[in-house]
């Protein structure tokens, strides 16, 4: 017996049937659910026989277009989980009060709003942002695709890797109890010996070599793949942001990456990093956590402000109000976001000169941040303005940003904070400036960016009836998280004993269910303009009458993106070649330089996942044949070295000529 | 531009005809490989800048056990920093014979190179199971657990350029001295002398600074 139990040890590490939450009815129903929609989904795809094609034309596709769409979908798929976990914390609290628990177990509530915030940053946020950032970039600076295109491929998979990871905890196992930043000594192995926190580790791990390379990977793309005449105060304001976003994964992910790296050695080796005894220093990881986390809020926020630039340019019929000063003002942002990290543990004690540097630094960040408010609003100033769907949530977002802006400022005053540190009004604060800002410009960019990835625009009912459910929904959640939070309530609460504050909660959650409403429109929306897309059309390439390089070729680009590199002579070089009366080249097409497609990434990325779960569940055996399969794995790639072909000049030929007779049809 | 450029010209508004698409291709292949590689070695900088700060918060950390005083063996540590340099310069000796298209010279200096860095890291090894024999093992003190990571960091990295190195001399065995094989020499150059200059700052962190504390 006992020698039956030391040999499944060794085979299956910790996994045992325990692992699996058969007596939790939630997760039960939920598996059961997830099941079902898994099954029809591999069915149809079966029955439809659309596995090669999904193979061959995006799974290994190096096309940064595809995986753009790709990362797209994934953040899509991602915040269906996010928010249900949110939906269930807010039910939770609106009910628990008095002698109503409520209907989550504490364990199980204290895994749902970890997995909601690590789940909201980095498999929704991040690939949201990370997509449009891959699919617009190289088209707006005249590119054929991005620098490292099989990279790029392999960023993608390893993101999808490390969201399987966090996936698999519901299911298998549990996720991390200690908040979306896993704070020491919590999660030490002291107080979190089981596998959530080790879930929670790898999946970031993993995810975060995604993010790290496809960082380097645009970086490269916008110094060196240009267009000519595309100097840098002639980049689009988005390729800007995205710039600048880029350099800020670049120097701030590997923190991420070194400091989990000391908390799995706390957990696995048993140093004494984060400890509490043998000379171990918890606030470290703190401070090293947040040297990452805040740049991160930047990587996500820096981007949608640029869609915002594009968005107000073109549907206010102007050229952005302040170029130089928005562009600098995002170098500016850049470089203060590594100068705040302390504001977010003003309580450490560091004491009150320091918490005055970085109260300050923080307050001067509004000001880059203002000038950028201002100019939005001067582009829109006497410019003919289209209230066209990505133009209303750019003023939704104006609206919703600033009230954010202002209570961050607030908390920027280090004896207001330590008031209001940890409590509900925190929560209202990065929501605010989040949602208001993060997923508000998203919205915008998909609807703005949809024609040009698929050839037809967004249903415009169904796409007002999202903006207005997620607008009054998102005041309808958080502004009674900021009463709460004045009152002094705390954030992460399961239960509360004071009555008089369930009113609060409730509207909250009522808040909620309006943005649960918000995104179901949205996937209606998804779903009317696929069945009308005839309708919706667009041939020209150009809908929204647009300034931008991107809106030069046809909708959805062909492969190569452009058949001639463009040759940029200002600002928005796309308006300028309308106006000095640009006619389409049709003939002296040539044979075009491409990657070919490959399945390393997607195998890699495998391989990844099976060395995450081995880590997780103690079962080194796998783990250390998995991670010498993923080092030979990539050596072999490296064997392979005919990784390019040309795209035959016919077939540029034939798709220029198909484009030109549906342009000649429709004038 | 030249004029073969000349693709699609209009009379613009202002007389002047406006040149819209280049014909020719303008991006060399490989052209930003250098410039990523580049990067990847600064994100890779900040992870053992991430390490030395570590260090330099828990280094004097010792639990009441030993201290760098008690521990380090620095003539070992002198003859460990002459191989990595060494090193450093037989790769440099590397990519001159490359420079010059001699594929057996680069292959030979190459064998040196890998042969000092093995040396390197058995005598950090050899270092590390003495500490850990002596019961100064990365659990011990905070202390320790910062100086295993860092230096240990350090060592698998020169691990894994050995392994490029050798996965390297099997490709250019098969293909010679071709462009990608070239750019990929210039990428571990960079990488081999990126862990020299991040030894010498652990030198002289850890074991100069350790006899000062």
């Amino acid at each position: 017996m006992f020698a039956q139990s030391s040999f499944l040890k060794l085979v299956f590490g910790r996994l045992t049937f325990d692992a699996f939450p058969i007596h939790e009815p939630i997760l039960v129903v939920t598996f059961l659910g997830v099941a079902t929609g898994g099954i029809a989904v591999v069915g149809a795809i079966t029955y439809f026989k659309l596995w090669g094609y999904l193979w061959r034309e995006w799974f290994t596709s190096v096309d940064h277009k595809r995986i753009g769409v790709m990362y797209m979908v994934l953040g899509i798929v991602m915040l269906l989980r996010g928010f249900a976990d949110a939906l269930m914390m807010r039910m939770q609290q609106a009910m628990s009060f008095g002698d109503s628990q409520g209907f989550l177990p504490a364990h199980h509530y204290d895994q749902i709003f970890t997995a909601h915030g690590v789940i909201m940053i980095f498999f929704v946020a991040m690939p949201l942002v990370t997509g449009l950032m891959n699919f617009v970039v190289p088209l707006q600076i005249g590119a054929r695709d991005v620098s490292f295109p099989f990279l790029n491929n392999f960023s993608f998979w390893m993101t999808v890797g490390g969201g399987v990871l966090v996936m698999m905890s519901l299911f298998v196992g549990e996720f991390a109890r200690t908040g979306w930043l896993a704070y020491p000594p919590l999660s030490g192995i002291a107080y979190s010996p089981d596998v959530g926190m080790d879930y929670y580790i790898w999946g970031l791990q993993v995810a975060g070599v995604g993010t790290t390379l496809s960082g380097i990977n645009l970086i490269a793309t916008i110094v060196k793949l240009r267009a000519p005449g595309m100097l840098m105060m002639r980049m689009p304001v988005f390729t800007w942001t995205a710039l600048c976003t880029n350099i800020l994964i670049v120097a701030s992910f590997p923190v991420l990456t070194a400091v989990l790296v000391l908390l799995s050695l706390d957990r696995y080796v048993g140093t004494d990093f984060f400890t509490n005894d043998f000379g171990g220093n918890p606030m470290m990881y703190v401070n090293l956590i947040w040297i990452w986390g805040h740049p991160e809020v930047y990587i996500l926020v820096l981007p949608v402000f640029g869609i915002y630039s594009e968005v107000a340019a073109t549907f206010s019929g102007k050229s952005l109000f302040g170029y130089t000063s928005m562009v600098y003002a995002t170098v500016c942002i850049t470089i203060l976001s590594y100068l705040v990290w302390l504001h977010h543990f003003f309580t450490m004690g560091s004491g009150a000169s320091v918490n005055s540097f970085f109260g300050i630094t923080t307050m001067i960040i509004s000001i880059p941040t203002g000038a950028k408010i201002f100019n939005w609003l001067f582009t829109m100033y006497r410019g003919r303005i289209r209230f066209e769907l990505p133009m209303m949530w750019t003023v939704a977002f104006m609206l919703t940003f600033v009230i954010g802006g202002m209570t961050g400022v607030m908390l920027a005053v280090p004896p207001a904070d330590f008031v209001l540190h940890n409590s509900l009004f925190l929560v209202a604060h990065f929501h605010n400036v989040i949602i208001g800002g993060v997923v508000f410009g998203v919205f915008a960019g998909i609807s703005y960016w949809f024609p040009k990835a698929f050839g037809f625009k967004l249903d415009r009912f169904w796409g007002l009836m999202s903006f207005w459910f997620w607008v009054v929904g998102f005041y309808f959640a958080f502004m009674p998280l900021y009463v709460l939070g004045f009152m002094g309530v705390t954030r992460r609460l399961r239960h509360f004993d004071d009555p008089s504050l369930q009113i609060w909660t409730f509207i909250a959650a009522f808040g909620a269910v309006l943005i649960f409403l918000g995104i179901l429109s949205f996937l209606v929306q998804i779903f009317v303009s696929i069945r009308n897309r005839e309708a919706l059309r667009d041939l020209t390439g150009d809908p929204w009458n647009g300034r931008t390089l991107e809106w030069s070729t046809s909708s959805p680009p062909p492969a190569y993106n452009f058949a001639f590199t463009p040759l940029v002579h200002d600002l928005d070089a796309w308006w300028d070649m309308k106006k000095h009366g640009y006619r389409r080249p049709l003939e002296g097409f040539k044979p075009i330089h491409m990657p070919r497609n490959t399945g390393a990434g997607v195998i890699l990325s495998a391989i990844a996942v099976v060395f995450g779960f081995a880590m997780v569940w103690y079962i080194w055996w796998l783990a250390a044949l998995s991670f010498v399969v993923l080092v030979l794995t990539a050596i072999i790639h490296t064997f392979n070295y005919d990784r390019d072909f040309y795209f035959p000049k016919e077939d540029v030929v034939q798709a220029e000529g198909e484009r030109t007779r549906l342009l000649a049809a429709q004038a | 531009m030249s004029a073969t450029d000349t693709m699609t010209t209009s009379a613009a508004s202002g007389g002047q005809p406006r040149v819209f698409h280049v014909e020719d291709e303008h991006h060399a292949e490989g052209g930003s490989t250098m410039l990523g590689f580049w990067l990847y070695l600064m994100s890779d900088c900040l992870i053992f800048a991430m390490l030395f700060a570590a260090y330099g918060v828990l280094g004097g950390n010792y639990a009441a056990g030993p201290s760098p005083k008690d521990l380090f063996d620095l003539p070992l540590v002198a003859i460990n920093t002459t191989m990595l340099l060494l090193s450093s310069i037989t790769y440099g000796f590397a990519m001159l014979t490359m420079e010059r298209g001699r594929v057996g010279a680069t292959q030979g200096w190459l064998v040196v190179t890998a042969l000092f860095g093995i040396a390197f890291v058995s005598i950090e090894l050899s270092e590390f199971s003495h500490l850990i024999h002596d019961g100064a093992g990365p659990q011990r003190s905070a202390f320790l657990s910062s100086f295993f990571t860092l230096v240990g960091t350090h060592g698998l990295h020169v691990t894994f350029g050995l392994i490029w190195m050798v996965t390297l001399m099997v490709q250019v065995a098969r293909h010679g001295l071709v462009t990608a094989n070239r750019r990929r020499l210039m990428c571990l150059s960079l990488f081999w002398h990126f862990l020299d200059v991040i030894w010498i700052g652990v030198f002289t962190f850890v074991y100069l600074m350790g006899f000062l504390r």
